[in-house]
């Protein structure tokens, strides 16, 4: 065991999946000599020779488009793009090409390629590069979708995607890539993707959040449980795959509690959280006190670092919808 | 690596009057005044996420702006504070949208990558590297097409499209260039060539680097290699290009050899060049060489020199008094300038402070109406 940060447990996964497979190669912007934007890959051109890790020209669909070719040629390429903002020039080998190639071709051809991107808010940067666009890739079949809220998931769930045959986008909070710490076993272990994590387990209301939000999830059911109030026992789903969603647990979990509350960074019109809510009045209708609640982005651009945390979802924000929740 | 820029032309410096080369070395000295401010504003945390700074790059920006028409559009990437400045841009509008302030020129909610000018048809300031090319483009069918078409006249502007070396890269750039290719538009598009993307060296990135003009030739685009250290060799570079430009209505290609003498942004430990290529490019500084020319061949004293240098400090610090003043966007801020309509959340769309101030300034000018200074 290790304490690691999440950078430094998906450097560890993507040592130890190089280290066993052969046709794991990385591609990238400056990941290779320079280590990365975020020195998610530092060390590994060192290690693994710039055959394995290379560095490519600023090109996003060049980059994408040519992971699609390997993957299509049997390896398994994971390409890293810098923010999730410059997913916008690759947007198209990603949803027209890497989604559609097993169906197009009948099963002939499969992309297994795990695009690694950080995403989110919090580090106090504009536009494009704070965005939240995992509703755009879950709306699109043939791609999942993942987002870790934790280094020791993130571990896991990467070793899952690389290994995994069809395309995974590999969201990573950049918000908490250096926040915390958390023991992570040096062995190799998978994360099934399509599995939630329930965080916390709590009777009267189900909270669903993913990727860095979570961590302000769980300070507001702390302060929740902290005041005492009755009817705020909060049970904390982490969706940790967005695409395939693990609607299993939500269903056992709303049953339960009868209340829910969606959180997520990204603009509350059309995203994932809508989604979820519809699931929940499909399969949980009866079961349902109250009408499901969303904290989320405003539907408007991410604007520069001054009103930054008034966009995210904070605790404050989630706090209230609790208390409102409760006493619906 | 060895890059080494083209000779200066002929110093035809004698044909470009006294006064204007003061102007540009005073425009030169408010950029790198202002981005050294910037620099040690990041570092005290008035300025967050990023900070991409024009250091070494400034003849660049203001020799072009010189050798077009103020009203000629200009459109460039995220590393533009100078691209405004040079354009005429106040600093304190600019520094205040750094600061993430209200009375910046994108209202505090853009920072370092979005400045804009609507009056003096500069159109950022874009994020995404090579995103900016095609919309050039756009912009010179504009004025054609406006011109031509809806003023019967004949097309008489031409467009600048700035971008850094790694744009070349992007499918954008090429897709720009052979549109203004094929439509025959008056743009040019200026590689601002400073060797690296990042950590990137063009050798690493990019086929053809030492010679980049060659992407030009593929699309029938006439080209030239600029020294962009030299305000003068910008200048007198420029000059006839775009001239040409604007008569003929071809596009121009340019390889703007420059520098970029700090790191990419504010957290880049440079480990990808060596300290000796740094102080080699350092020792070619834009400023100095146009010190030294005013001084030498055009009489400048010394005690000028040092009279613009405070100038521009005065003006600068004045700018970050003036946006440490003006306060942060007001929450509805959030909800403001996403479409013209009230409707929803949305409480429609207002220009900034710093285009309303100027209007009322020009019109209190037209009128002769006295006003403080
Ligand atoms: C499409 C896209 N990919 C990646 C980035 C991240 N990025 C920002 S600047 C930069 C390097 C650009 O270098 P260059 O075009 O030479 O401009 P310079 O920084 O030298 O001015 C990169 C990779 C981006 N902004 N947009
Ligand atoms: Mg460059």
């Amino acid at each position: 065991m290790a304490n690691l940060t999440l950078v430094q447990a998906i450097n560890l996964a993507l040592i130890q999946e190089m280290e066993a497979d052969d046709r794991v190669i990385l591609l990238g912007e400056d990941i290779g000599k320079n280590g990365g934007v975020f020195r998610v890959t530092e060390g590994l051109w060192q290690r693994f020779g710039p055959e394995r890790v290379v560095d490519t020209p600023l090109a996003e669909s060049g980059i994408i488009g040519t992971a699609i070719g390997l993957a299509m040629a049997g390896l398994r390429p994971v390409p890293e793009i810098q923010f999730e903002g410059f997913l916008g020039p690759a947007y198209d080998q990603i949803c027209t090409h890497a989604a559609r190639m097993r169906t197009r071709t009948r099963g002939a051809f499969s992309v297994p390629m795990t695009i690694r991107v950080p995403v989110g808010g919090g580090i106090h940067a504009p536009e494009l590069h704070s965005d939240s666009p995992e509703a755009i890739y879950a709306h699109t079949p043939g791609l999942k979708v993942v987002m870790p809220s934790s280094p020791y998931d993130a571990k896991g769930l990467l070793i899952s995607a690389i290994r995994d045959p069809d395309p995974v986008i590999f969201f990573e909070p950049k918000r908490i890539y250096r926040a915390f710490r958390e023991e992570v076993p040096e062995d190799e272990y998978t994360i099934p993707i399509g599995q939630a994590r329930v965080v916390t387990e709590g009777d009267d209301i189900t909270m669903i959040s993913w990727g860095a939000p979570v961590i302000q999830c769980m300070q507001a059911i702390e302060k929740a449980s902290a005041s005492g109030g009755a009817g705020k026992s909060i049970e904390l789903i982490d969706l940790r795959t967005i695409k395939p969603l693990d609607i299993a647990t939500i269903i056992t979990s709303v049953k339960k509690t009868g209340r829910v509350i969606v959180v997520h960074e990204a603009p509350k019109t059309a995203g994932f959280g809508a989604e979820i809510a519809t699931e929940i009045m499909e399969h949980c209708f009866l079961y349902l006190e109250a009408p499901p609640q969303r904290v989320t982005g405003f539907d408007t651009i991410m604007p520069y670092y001054k009103l930054e945390l008034d966009y995210l979802p904070e605790e404050p924000r989630i706090s209230e919808a609790i208390e409102q929740l409760a006493a619906f | 690596m060895t890059r080494t820029a083209p000779a200066s032309p002929i110093n035809r410096a004698a044909r470009i009057p006294t006064k204007t080369l003061r102007q540009w070395l005073r425009d030169m000295l408010l950029i790198r005044e202002f981005e050294v401010r910037c620099m040690q504003a990041y570092q005290n945390k008035k300025i967050g996420g990023f900070c991409h700074v024009y250091i070494g790059q400034e003849a660049v920006a203001v020799g072009c702006t010189a050798a077009v028409r103020p009203d000629d559009p200009i459109i460039t990437a995220y590393r533009c504070h100078g691209h405004a400045l040079a354009r005429g841009m106040k600093s304190k509008y600019c520094m205040a949208e750094l600061f993430g302030r209200i009375g910046g020129c994108a209202k505090g909610k853009g920072g370092s990558m979005h400045m804009f000018d609507k009056t003096r048809h500069f159109y950022g300031g874009h994020g995404i590297v090579g995103a900016q090319c095609p919309l050039g483009t756009g912009l010179a069918f504009a004025t054609k097409y406006i011109d031509e078409v809806i003023e019967g006249g004949q097309s008489g502007k031409v467009t600048l499209c700035f971008m850094g070396d790694g744009a070349l890269n992007q499918g954008s750039f090429h897709e720009a260039m052979n549109l203004a290719g094929i439509l025959d538009l008056p743009i040019i598009f200026i590689c601002e060539n400073n060797g690296y993307s990042m950590g990137t060296a063009i050798s690493r990135g990019t086929t053809m680097g030492h010679e980049i003009t060659s992407k030009a030739a593929g699309y029938g685009m006439e080209s030239a290699v600029i020294n962009g250290m030299d305000a003068l060799s910008v200048f007198n570079g420029m000059k006839p290009l775009a001239d040409r430009c604007r008569e003929t209505s071809r596009p121009v290609f340019v390889d703007m050899r420059t520098y970029r003498f700090k790191g990419h942004s504010m957290s880049d430990p440079r480990k990808y060049r060596t300290k000796e290529e740094e102080q080699k490019h350092e020792a070619d500084d834009p400023i100095d060489r146009l010190a030294a020319q005013l001084i030498n061949d055009q009489g400048m004293s010394k005690e000028e020199y040092d009279e613009l240098i405070k100038d521009v400090r005065n003006e600068v610090r004045e700018a970050m008094e003036w946006a440490d003043a003006s306060p942060p966007p007001p929450l509805e801020e959030l909800y403001t300038d996403v479409y013209v309509e009230t409707w929803g959340p949305y409480k429609g769309t207002s220009p900034p402070m710093m285009f309303l101030e100027e209007q009322a300034e020009a019109e209190a000018q037209k009128s002769g109406a006295k006003r403080r200074p």
